[in-house]
């Protein structure tokens, strides 16, 4: 693949010689990290909840393939089908969202899964990248058509959506999608004065949550004063950081990954700082970083409007589910269910996510110039 | 409208035209506001670069603080490794672990669970007590829903909760309910040795047997993971209660004792008391199956009693294996006539006194060294005070409170004096193993351990007593005692019980002690049958030749292969020249007529 021609004028050649190939390898690292540290986690799991000990590490590598060709696949798209996988996509997986409130299984007290032939999906998480693209068209076509309502498209779809994730609810997919609609609303011109005005509208939102939901304000006062309740799994992470130091006890010998319940997917940074010490958490979260600010700063070359938003809704997203993972792990942030990005188990959120950094590697491709094509 | 925008095909195709700038149609933008819209976006998304950079550079410095400089801000107790402790080390109990003299496990400690509740946190009494019982049958439904409706901040539901039921009653998802982590207490072996292990209460204290005595050893933290082991051997255990629970049976008796003891450690290999109980489950059990006969039970043992009067005789120098008595008339003191049942009334050697167990014999013989002197002696064996051994449940002795001369008569044929069967074999341990007395023991002594004995009989004396003991299995009344090539001796017993009115004829004890090889004996054997009664196999005999002696017989010959014993000619000249005793002339063939003239032992009738 490396020996590509500069002359090929194949769709892989093109591809090859018009990609982000530093963020490229960075997502290959981060992956393989994400294998590493699957390998390390979720046997000790697997085997407490009495299943075989590699049912995790089978499961996230078979995940693995599919990912890997969306990512590749949403890649190689033109910016105008970009615009159209997010638009199928955010309609297709909208109303599979608004099943799972009819027909989702519960799972720790939340209906957020359906159940496929045999395979379990996450719509929401699709939702996430889907919906990013569709609410970056809106704002762009607010500002490209006179006249169009971009903006109340995007506020009425953002209310439906944050709706049907806080019926389900999934407070942790709200908070983000949110955050990241806000981001490209900011980005495309929404006055300081609203933008404070919308700060302002989510923290009501959140206050909200912590007076009308007592799950939200369990984990909230859990998080302020650590004596209140049931701080668990993040005294055991606590101790796992501590325990890793600078070395890390060394791969395979680390002990929190047999008495955490979630060690494999939301506690898999507190393994990697136990097993592998403070350099490979430092590497993991200078790949994220690495990931976010060059992609940002490709799209400050980019002349349209819809692609710089697309694009930074898009990176926006896997950054701050990076940073809310690693946050809530080094006890920055209240306890949020969130994943690390290819990094831990969960096969609807590695595909996902493939999907949408896929799309998000189509947008920042070097290309000639989109007069005319959008 | 919206698939055209999709497509964008009418603005590639169609570009600003001066009709698009109509009102009320659609147009785009002009050229500088869209690029100044772009401009804006390029100015936040620096912007927010910024603001992610600064995020992550807090989290990599917090990593740091956390890692490198292990400071969490608060306190950090690690509770890890001593949770993967639990986890992973086996549960060692509260209370240690008993097991047999081979390890092998007769008393331990499972944990369960106990359920209890905080009623104010109950959701719903009614759909909480529905479906508890639905996982846990055994408890009431109306019982339980009135407790948890009872506003009370504490209430137990259940106790003995398996780990499974643990688990069922969790997977119910109700709020309030609690476990409290508790020990059950098992007996693998079940009924085995049901009165020397004894049982626990519900929280876990010993209150009978082993279990009581050894409570505190039991129970401290130093020892507790090390389990007790006892001196008993579950096989020999075994075949002892198997046997004497068929004669039992087989004789219609009340219950039952016995008792292996190994005759140079005095550890007890065996003691049984039938009827026992399941210690599980000891609560069920009757106050007669817990009743220890063999340690806690006292008894008037009758004729073998007349080892212990011979062998004074013998060893004070009064008796000789030469001398005897005149028994030709019974004797006849205060209220009270001494007789035999199988009279021979004539002048009787020691060896023939002890062989058709004359009563006139053994109370003259007794007479012989006097009262202070067989008072001493029996003291010295340890007859007149609570046997030392390691149960709560043992017995103080009936004995005289004057020591009369027709007291020392009686006793000399084992009458008007009680001891428990331990206590008894014990002392007959010490007649045949040398002369010395070793005390008892349930604790498994360790091999080459000093064993601490006391000299009470002469060697020389010791030897004359395994003759007459060997005669008696050879020639006497024990004879179905004789367990072929493993040389049995050993003496019967037939003693009427004394009952509300005197002695009661149709209920008697009757033991038989029997030492194994009487040659050199490693083990004694004491079998004791409260009130068995005669079969048509024993031709309606119920006195202990027939009863008591051949359930020992059929205990050694089990018994002796597992203790390693090897089987011996017994017509080797060796053997028969070590056991030879010189008996009148034309004595021996009397053995012939002995099943027929082996009656009651009765020694005692009421003027």
């Amino acid at each position: 693949m490396i020996a590509l021609s500069r002359t090929d004028t194949s769709v892989v050649g093109r591809w090859w010689w018009t990609v982000d190939r530093w963020t490229l390898a960075a997502l290959g690292l981060l992956i393989a990290l994400g294998c590493l540290l699957t390998l390390a986690a979720s046997p000790a799991v697997a085997q407490r909840i009495g299943l075989d000990q590699y049912h995790f590490v089978r499961r996230q590598f078979a995940f693995l393939v599919p990912a890997l060709c969306f990512m590749f696949g949403a890649s190689l798209l033109t910016p105008l089908w970009v615009r159209r996988l997010g638009l199928a996509g955010f309609v297709f997986f909208l109303l599979l969202m608004a099943l799972t409130l009819v027909m989702g299984s519960e799972i720790k007290g939340a209906h957020r899964w359906l159940y496929l032939g045999g395979l379990s999906l996450q719509p929401s998480e699709f939702v996430k990248p889907c919906f990013a693209v569709v609410s970056a068209w809106m704002f762009a076509e607010q500002r490209r058509v006179r006249g169009f309502p971009g903006n109340l498209i995007a506020i009425v779809l953002v209310l439906v959506v944050a709706g049907i994730l806080l019926m389900q609810p999934d407070f942790g997919m709200t908070v983000v999608i949110v955050a990241v609609w806000l981001t490209q609303f900011f980005l495309a011109g929404l006055p300081m004065v609203l933008l404070a005005l919308g700060g302002g509208v989510s923290a009501a939102g959140l206050g909200g949550a912590y007076f009308l939901s007592p799950h939200v304000a369990s984990r909230i006062d859990r998080f302020l004063d650590p004596a209140v309740g049931d701080t668990y799994q993040i005294q055991r992470a606590m101790e796992a950081f501590q325990a890793g130091g600078l070395f890390g006890r060394g791969p395979g010998d680390g002990l929190v990954k047999s008495v955490l319940p979630d060690a494999h997917t939301d506690f898999i940074f507190a393994v990697a700082g136990e097993e592998y010490g403070v350099f490979l958490c430092l590497v993991i979260i200078a790949i994220f970083a690495f990931i976010v600010l060059r992609s940002l700063s490709r799209l400050l070359s980019e002349n349209n409007l819809f692609i710089l938003l697309a694009g930074t809704g898009l990176i926006a997203q896997f950054g701050l589910q990076a940073i809310i993972n690693i946050g809530v792990n080094l006890r920055l942030m209240p306890t949020k269910g969130m994943t690390l990005p290819f990094i831990s188990y969960g096969g609807s959120s590695l595909v996902a996510l493939a999907l949408g950094m896929g799309m998000m590697l189509a947008l920042t491709r070097t290309r000639p110039s989109l007069r005319g094509e959008l | 409208m919206i698939l055209s925008w999709l497509t964008n095909r009418r603005a590639r195709r169609r570009p600003c035209t001066p009709a698009d700038l109509q009102a009320g149609t659609p147009t785009v933008h002009l050229e500088g506001e869209a690029k100044a819209a772009i401009e804006t976006g390029r100015n936040r998304v620096v912007m927010a670069g910024m603001i992610f950079a600064l995020v992550f550079l807090v989290l990599g410095g917090r990593l740091i603080e956390l890692m490198v400089f292990k400071s969490t801000g608060e306190p950090v107790v690690d509770r890890t490794t001593a949770l993967l402790q639990r986890l992973e080390q086996p549960h060692v109990p509260a209370r240690g672990a008993i097991v047999d003299r081979n390890g092998v496990l007769l008393a331990t400690s499972l944990p369960v669970a106990a359920l209890y509740a905080d009623p104010r946190q109950v959701l719903s009494a009614q759909d909480a007590a529905a479906k508890l019982v639905g996982v846990l049958p055994d408890l009431d439904q109306a019982a339980v829903a009135r407790e948890l409706a009872s506003g009370k901040s504490f209430v137990w539901l259940d106790r003995d909760l398996s780990p499974r039921q643990e688990y069922a009653v969790n997977a119910l998802g109700l709020p309030g309910l609690y476990f409290h982590d508790e020990e059950r207490r098992v007996y693998p072996e079940g009924r085995l040795a049901a009165q020397v292990l004894g049982y626990t209460d519900i929280d876990g204290h010993g209150i009978a047997g082993v279990e009581k005595y050894f409570d505190a050893r039991l129970r401290d933290p130093a020892l507790r993971g090390t389990p007790l082991a006892l001196s008993l051997d579950v096989r020999i255990q075994h075949a002892v209660r198997d046997e004497l629970a068929k004669s039992v049976s087989t004789f219609t008796a009340k219950g039952g004792a016995g008792i292996v003891l190994d005759v140079r450690t005095g550890e007890v290999l065996a003691l049984v008391s039938l009827p026992d109980f399941d210690p599980t489950h000891a609560s069920e059990a009757t106050p007669d199956e817990r009743f220890n006969r063999a340690t806690l039970g006292v008894y008037e043992l009758g004729s073998v009693f007349k080892t212990f009067t011979l062998a004074m005789a013998i060893n004070s120098g009064k008796a000789t294996m030469t001398s005897g008595q005149d028994a030709t008339h019974p004797i006849h003191i205060d209220r009270f006539t001494i007789s035999d049942d199988d009279a021979k009334r004539r002048w009787l050697s020691i060896p023939e006194i002890y062989m058709y167990s004359s009563n006139i014999g053994a109370a003259k013989t007794a007479l012989d060294v006097g009262p202070a002197g067989q008072r001493a002696f029996l003291g010295k064996l340890g007859l007149l005070r609570k046997a030392s051994i390691e149960l709560p449940e043992v017995g103080a002795p009936l004995v005289p409170r004057e020591w009369s001369t027709i007291a020392t008569m009686t006793i000399g044929f084992g009458h008007g004096i009680s001891v428990s069967p331990l206590q008894f074999t014990d002392a007959a341990a010490a007649m045949v193993d040398g002369g010395l007395l070793v005390p008892a023991t349930l604790l498994k002594r360790m091999p080459g351990a000093a064993v601490p004995a006391e000299r009470v009989i002469s060697p020389a004396t010791s030897n004359d007593i395994r003759r007459l003991m060997r005669l008696v299995v050879a020639y006497g009344t024990g004879r179905q005692a004789a367990a072929p090539g493993y040389l049995v001796g050993g003496k019967t017993g037939t003693a009427e019980k004394v009952g509300a009115h005197g002695y009661r004829r149709h209920a008697n004890v009757a033991s038989f002690i029997a030492a194994f090889p009487i040659i050199a004996p490693r083990y004694v054997v004491m079998i004791v049958l409260d009130e068995a009664h005669g079969t048509k196999a024993t031709h309606g005999f119920d006195t202990a030749g027939w009863t008591a002696a051949p359930t020992a017989g059929r205990v050694i010959t089990r018994i002796a292969p597992i203790l390693g014993v090897p089987p011996v000619d017994e017509n080797a000249p060796d053997i028969e020249r070590a056991l030879y005793v010189q008996l009148p002339p034309g004595d021996i063939p009397a053995q012939d007529r002995l099943p027929a003239t082996d009656k009651r032992e009765k020694k005692v009738a009421f003027n």
